[in-house]
């Protein structure tokens, strides 16, 4: 077992356990955005950091850092709040996240975090990208205006779904999800469409085709039961 | 040289009105501008079917809902599905909603301080507040009135302001029977109010006949639907043109291919376009649209109450069309009495409570257009897609927009019959203000534009030059 402290309290920990699952139990509140049970942690978004007060103050994702003995984090603080907000800003200028029409308005992640962490206004300049939407699947669209490059989709096709028929392209603020190698994804030979990248989406990036405004409600914990599920060898 | 600014309040949007004098010192020409941009046609571009009504019932705050069912019926063209039919009744059931607050609005809170109070009432007092203190039940009558619209949206939409029901094929929930009974309870309370303010109308008529003389009358078409039957219609039906006389010009006209009879003119001295009937030209092709030409246009409504008051109406004009904009707001309280008796005819449909309110399928065609009547007139939503659904072109054609030559010619006509001079008076701009607030304009949806920038009055000289320039309260 591994002692440590979170926000001043004495917890216990499993050997290998991260630093937001030990949290979790412990009742301590940490937002997250790419991290999804199920999937493995990426430390993509950011919006888990937490600082090591014996690391010299040092930042790191809860959902990627696993604990080690004596460990002094604090998991919210007014600086992490500020932090944990201008990260969420970032993602709201990167691209066009427009709740008003949205598919996932309301049953929105990235919308819930806003609420969350008092995000009022955005006070970086909007970059409004103009970004195509790819609804050449049948069953399925991409709307690259409201992704967030977490990562959950490629991770749930690869991981949960084997098919890996969804990856990145492109790098930094230019970067997509692609079906394949950018072909339209109603084109790719590899997807299966079991639509595990869907319920996986925090946003309203991925969605069912024939959802108006509002009805898009996703499974993301479904990810984490399937894999729960299947039998081991 | 006097710099006076005047803005015209109680309407909806950014406008400006220029008078030109001629060498006499007559009014020559008086223009009604639209002086803001919005364009939503072009952002729409690239988006899914799927969200388009929603989207483009952010065009508007007052009548989001109509912008909502007519990109609905736009994107049902785009499945090409036919909706159930309870479905269609839900819809018609929320724009008869939306007729009924919208009406409210521009006649109790909007108009009736004009025309209770006067035209040369302090503008300090002319407003919803100067009416309750003028006439108490009157004004709480216009709020409950309007509230009972809005109430029918909020329970079939959810909210009162920017529901997202109306859906491509239908609409996203049925009604239940507790919802239809709680409407029903409140209808004679409504009907009561409705059928008070249109007595009080015809009561104090005579004393605006000066007014009504002047506030744009004069020949022009009108355009609405009508049923297949000739009576009134909101939401479905064909289009149909009458004149002056009421004798019908063109009838039976497929609302899907407006553009073959609908031409629209660019004026470079405003950013709302000139709709004009292609027959006759621009811009002898003006024409009317809203509750006024809706009147001029049917046969009959097709209820007891609106019907009889509906004869009244008529009587003002023998057997021609009532061509006085100022009676605008008399074809507005008929119809909400019609609209009324209408949603007490769909509440007792035994199908309004059905379960299977939407149609679900794909993109079967590539052009779709959606026409229905929104408070204010005839609105057309035209979409073209690709083959998965994106957007790739959009026209819309708003209510206010249809009546742009005819504002115009009204603006002119008051005035040449109240100018004196070259001083902008009160009461010119008063009236002004009240000859445009005839037509209950939405220069935010017109223009699909939004914002706060207030009307000013602007008077030129023969030569061009700025004589006078009024913008009230600056």
């Amino acid at each position: 077992m591994i002692t440590l402290t979170i926000d001043g309290v004495r917890v216990q920990a499993e050997e290998g356990e991260t630093v937001l699952e030990v949290a979790k139990k412990a009742g301590v509140r940490i937002p997250t955005l790419c991290y999804l049970e199920g999937l493995s942690p990426r430390g993509a978004c950011r919006l888990c950091l937490v600082e090591v007060r014996n690391w010299g103050g040092r930042l790191v994702p809860s959902c990627a850092t696993p604990v080690q003995e004596g460990m002094d984090v604090v998991a919210n603080s007014p600086r992490l709040k500020e932090l944990r907000r201008t990260i969420l800003e970032m993602l709201f200028a990167e691209r066009n996240h427009i709740c008003a029409f949205c598919v996932s308005n309301g049953h929105c992640e990235l919308q819930d975090l806003a609420m969350e962490l008092g995000m009022d206004h955005v006070r970086l300049p909007y970059r409004w990208p103009l970004l195509p939407l790819d609804l050449s699947h049948a069953k399925y669209g991409l709307d690259h205006n409201r992704c967030v490059l977490c990562g959950r989709c490629v991770e749930a096709c690869s991981e949960v779904e084997g098919a890996m028929t969804l990856g990145f392209s492109g790098r930094g603020v230019f970067t997509l999800v692609e079906a394949d190698l950018g072909d339209p994804w109603g084109k790719s030979p590899t997807c299966t469409g079991c639509g595990k990248c869907v319920q996986g989406c925090p946003t309203g990036a991925l969605f069912e085709k024939g959802k108006a405004t509002s009805e898009q409600v996703k499974r993301p914990q479904i990810l984490a039961e399937v894999t729960e599920r299947r039998p081991r060898a | 040289m006097p710099h006076l600014h005047i803005p015209v309040t109680r309407v909806e949007g950014h406008g400006l009105i220029t008078v030109h004098l001629g060498e006499d010192g007559r009014v020559q020409e008086a223009r009604f501008h639209v002086t803001e941009v919005r364009g939503f046609e072009r952002f729409c571009v690239g988006r899914t079917l799927w969200e388009m009504p929603a989207l483009t019932a952010r065009i508007c705050g007052i009548c989001p809902v109509s912008h909502l069912l007519c990109s609905a019926k736009a994107c049902d063209a785009l499945l090409a599905v036919r909706i159930p039919s309870a479905a269609e009744k839900l819809r018609r059931l929320m724009n008869l909603g939306q007729i009924v607050q919208s009406h409210a609005l521009s006649f109790f809170h909007l108009s009736s301080p004009d025309l209770l109070l006067g035209w040369d009432a302090d503008p300090k007092d002319r407003n919803v507040f100067g009416l309750a203190a003028f006439d108490r039940k009157l004004a709480l009558d216009g709020i409950r009135l309007r509230a009972f619209g809005q109430e029918i949206i909020e329970i079939l939409g959810g909210k009162r302001v920017h529901p997202a029901w109306a859906v491509p094929g239908g609409v996203n929930q049925p009604l239940s029977e507790e919802s239809r009974d709680r409407i029903a309870a409140k209808l004679p309370e409504a009907l009561r109010i409705a059928q008070d303010a249109l007595s009080l109308y015809e009561e104090r008529m005579g004393s605006w006949a000066e007014e009504a003389e002047h506030f744009g009358k004069f020949p022009s078409l009108f355009m609405s639907l009508v049923a297949p039957d000739g009576s009134w219609e909101h939401y479905g039906g064909h289009i149909r043109f009458v004149d002056a006389n009421r004798r019908i010009v063109a009838d039976g006209l497929d609302p899907r291919r407006y553009q073959e009879y609908i031409g629209e003119a660019v004026e470079t001295w405003s950013y709302l376009k000139f709709p004009y009937y292609k027959p006759y030209g621009y811009p002898e092709g003006m024409y009317r649209v809203g509750p006024l030409a809706r009147l001029n246009c049917c046969d009959r409504f097709g209820t007891k109450l609106a019907d009889e008051a509906l004869g009244r109406f008529r009587a003002l004009a023998g057997e021609k069309a009532v061509t006085a904009s100022f009676h605008y707001h008399y074809a507005r309280l008929i119809e909400i009495v019609g609209a009324l008796e209408k949603i007490q005819e769909l509440l007792s449909h035994p199908e309004i409570l059905s379960l299977r309110v939407r149609a679900e399928a794909g993109v079967n065609e590539l052009e779709g257009v959606g026409v229905h009547e929104a408070p204010r007139g005839t609105l057309f939503h035209h979409y073209f897609v690709d083959e998965t659904g994106v957007i790739r072109r959009v026209n819309l054609i708003v209510s206010t927009g249809h009546n742009n030559l005819a504002m115009n010619r009204t603006v002119a006509q008051i005035a040449q019959h109240w100018l004196n001079g070259r001083e902008i008076t009160e009461g010119l701009l008063n009236r002004l203000e009240g000859g445009i607030r005839a037509y209950d304009p939405c220069l935010s949806c017109s223009v699909h534009a939004v914002g706060q920038m207030p009307l000013r009055v602007v008077l030129f000289g023969p030569d061009g030059e700025l004589l006078a320039e009024r913008t009230r309260g600056a």
